[in-house]
């Protein structure tokens, strides 16, 4: 069993600040981390790789820092790493973004499942992972709370819908999203950090795998930004104590006019 | 094909077990607005199978020029492959400009692996929809880094212009009985059907599962609960106003309530018109996952949680005393109303 996780840096959520002047996100100074929903990919990949054999191979795209990344990734047990990175990829939309990393799927070998975080906590947008399946034409199969078991080259899992976890199966080749409730990620041990800080990550640029110019960077992003805005925190929010019987009375009556006015109340 | 199919609004239609979700109605009121001011015609899309023609006939009486629908029992539940292959063919032959979709399981599935087929841009959870004056181009504004900021983008060069929207974020347009459109039933070219993945069927676990996605009022509950049973406050109160029952990251964690009810970063993402949180302190990685909402009422024995800031109604007071008045002021208000 071959796993792929693509994984993301991405800014530590308690700190992200934003500049008021311009509007964008300071990126300086801040601490980075592994995706945090990436983790949950990354165990439900160890965990099968545990009960099948095979290999975990994580990939990412980005600075040369976020070998970082990677890091902490084989220190958790990952067999083997790759980066992308070229100046040429950056500013990429998920469109653009899912391309490169399909090309790194192909590059770093055969491979059977390909296990993805729901979404990045930074872009937030969920897209990069069923794009990537696109791309390399392989069934996508999202919000994926169990991986059940894996028989005669079919993968049999649930997935966490709006009706309710939803059974379902598909071949390999495959791409999966997963969601938290998959596995508990573990944390990295002595010997995995040990093995990380040896292992050499081979960084790859567009060139060596074979990217069209058409299809990367921001040329090739069929999105554009055309501004950033940052709303107004303040909501202008009354605040009421209730303290005693006449005030939490007083509470309850502002609770219930506010679903009133909204036209709520059954 | 006629040309004035062509450059068309096309919103995406849901069904489940032969009924639409409400959705396909919230996206209409979208899309005729878009449409209108594109001065083209306004089109919702259905692949799926066992919905009425009653069905259909209300997507046109709530905004709909025309429908396409292409029904089969292979079409029953979703399977990205097929519904991708099925939604790539139609966009390739009708070419629409503007194609919406709802921040669902499905559209959240369906429309990135579709874009990138045909390829083009999509922008996810987009919470505002334009006409950008003198282009046409369709402006696409979304919440990213956990709400921080609002992202406006476009997709100039490249059709559709792909987008999904979050659920409840608009209101169907008031069913109209005079007007008239046209269903286009398109038959299913089995050569669409992908076989690679079957659904096996749905296990259900909760009672409370009215979908946090869907609601218009959904009642959280957190650490400052103290203790599981003391969460049956949250889901009794839910129940009252019709609520989703959601929960900060603590309260899943502790076994309070199952992850299906989680808010925030590494959870749901919910706007509805109000959100209460009972016994939340606020932290960035929940506030992320209800930034949206319409209304914030936040109830906390603790004058600094963080959520008070945030919220347009903050009471300061013990949730087991201020929500058992609510229930007996809801109880009173019900008596009088029913005699």
């Amino acid at each position: 069993m071959n796993i792929v996780v693509p994984i993301k840096q991405v800014p530590e959520s308690s700190n992200v600040k934003m500049d008021p002047e311009t509007g964008t996100v300071i990126r300086k100074g801040i601490e980075t981390v592994v995706n945090p929903l990436d983790l949950y990919a990354l165990e439900a990949s160890l965990r099968l790789r545990e009960q099948h054999g095979g290999t975990v191979t994580v990939i990412s795209m980005g600075p040369p820092q976020a070998t970082r990344a990677l890091k902490e990734a084989v220190a958790m047990g990952c067999d083997a790493a790759a980066l992308l990175s070229d100046r040429r990829v950056g500013g990429s939309d998920t469109c653009a973004t899912s391309y490169a990393l399909a090309q790194m799927i192909k590059t770093v070998g055969k491979y059977d499942v390909i296990i993805c975080g729901e979404r990045a906590t930074d872009g937030d947008t969920a897209q990069v992972g069923p794009g990537i399946a696109s791309w390399l034409d392989v069934p996508a199969v999202t919000y994926v709370s169990k991986i059940e078991e894996i028989e005669d080259g079919r993968v049999l899992m649930e997935r966490l819908v709006e009706e309710g976890y939803q059974q379902i199966s598909t071949s390999i080749p495959c791409l999966v999203t997963v969601v938290k409730e998959v596995a508990t990620p573990r944390l990295p041990t002595l010997k995995g950090k040990i093995r990380s800080m040896e292992l050499n990550i081979p960084v790859y640029s567009a060139d060596d795998i074979a990217l069209d110019p058409k299809y990367i960077g921001l040329k090739g992003s069929p999105t554009k930004v055309v501004r950033i805005d940052t709303p107004k925190v303040t909501r202008g929010g009354r605040t009421i104590a209730a303290q005693d019987d006449v005030s939490i009375e007083a509470a309850a009556d502002e609770f219930i006019d506010l679903i009133e006015k909204k036209g709520l109340l059954q | 094909m006629r040309k004035e199919m062509q450059n068309e609004v096309w919103t995406l239609a849901e069904q489940f077990d032969g009924k639409l979700k409400a959705v396909s109605y919230e996206l209409l009121s979208r899309g005729r607005s878009l449409a209108d001011k594109l001065g083209t015609s306004l089109t919702s899309v259905l692949i799926g199978d066992g919905v009425s023609d009653q069905d259909l006939e209300a997507l046109i009486r709530q905004g709909a020029d025309r429908v396409y629908v292409v029904q089969s029992p292979e079409l029953k539940y979703f399977v990205c492959e097929t519904y991708g292959r099925i939604l790539e063919n139609l966009i390739k032959e009708y070419r629409p400009s503007v194609l919406l979709a709802a921040a669902t399981s499905m559209g959240r599935t369906l429309m990135p692996y579709t874009a990138v087929k045909i390829p083009t841009g999509l922008t996810a959870d987009c919470t505002e929809l334009d006409i950008e004056e003198g282009t046409g181009n369709l402006l696409q504004t979304r919440p990213a880094i956990g709400g921080n900021i609002m992202a406006t983008i476009k997709t100039p060069d490249h059709r559709p212009q792909m987008a999904t929207v979050r659920p409840k974020s608009s209101r169907p347009l008031p069913a109209d009985a005079s007007r008239r459109g046209d269903i286009l039933r398109i038959p299913l070219d089995k050569a669409l059907v992908d076989a690679r993945t079957q659904v096996r069927g749905y296990r259900h676990e909760d009672s409370d599962t009215l979908g946090l996605d869907e609601a218009d009022i959904v009642v959280a509950g957190g650490r400052g609960l103290k203790k599981a049973e003391n969460f049956n406050l949250i889901r009794s109160l839910a129940g009252r106003l019709d609520a989703a029952v959601g929960a900060s990251r603590d309260a899943v964690d502790r076994g309070w309530a199952s992850y299906p009810h989680q808010i925030g970063l590494s959870g749901k993402t919910v706007s509805p018109k109000i959100y209460v949180g009972i016994g939340i302190s606020g932290a960035i990685q929940h506030l992320a996952g209800i930034k949206t909402s319409e209304t914030i009422v936040s109830i906390n024995s603790d004058p600094d949680a963080t959520l008070h800031k945030l919220a347009d109604l903050a009471i300061v007071g013990d949730a087991f005393q201020v929500i058992p008045e609510i229930q007996r002021r809801l109880d009173e208000k019900r008596r009088v109303k029913h005699g």
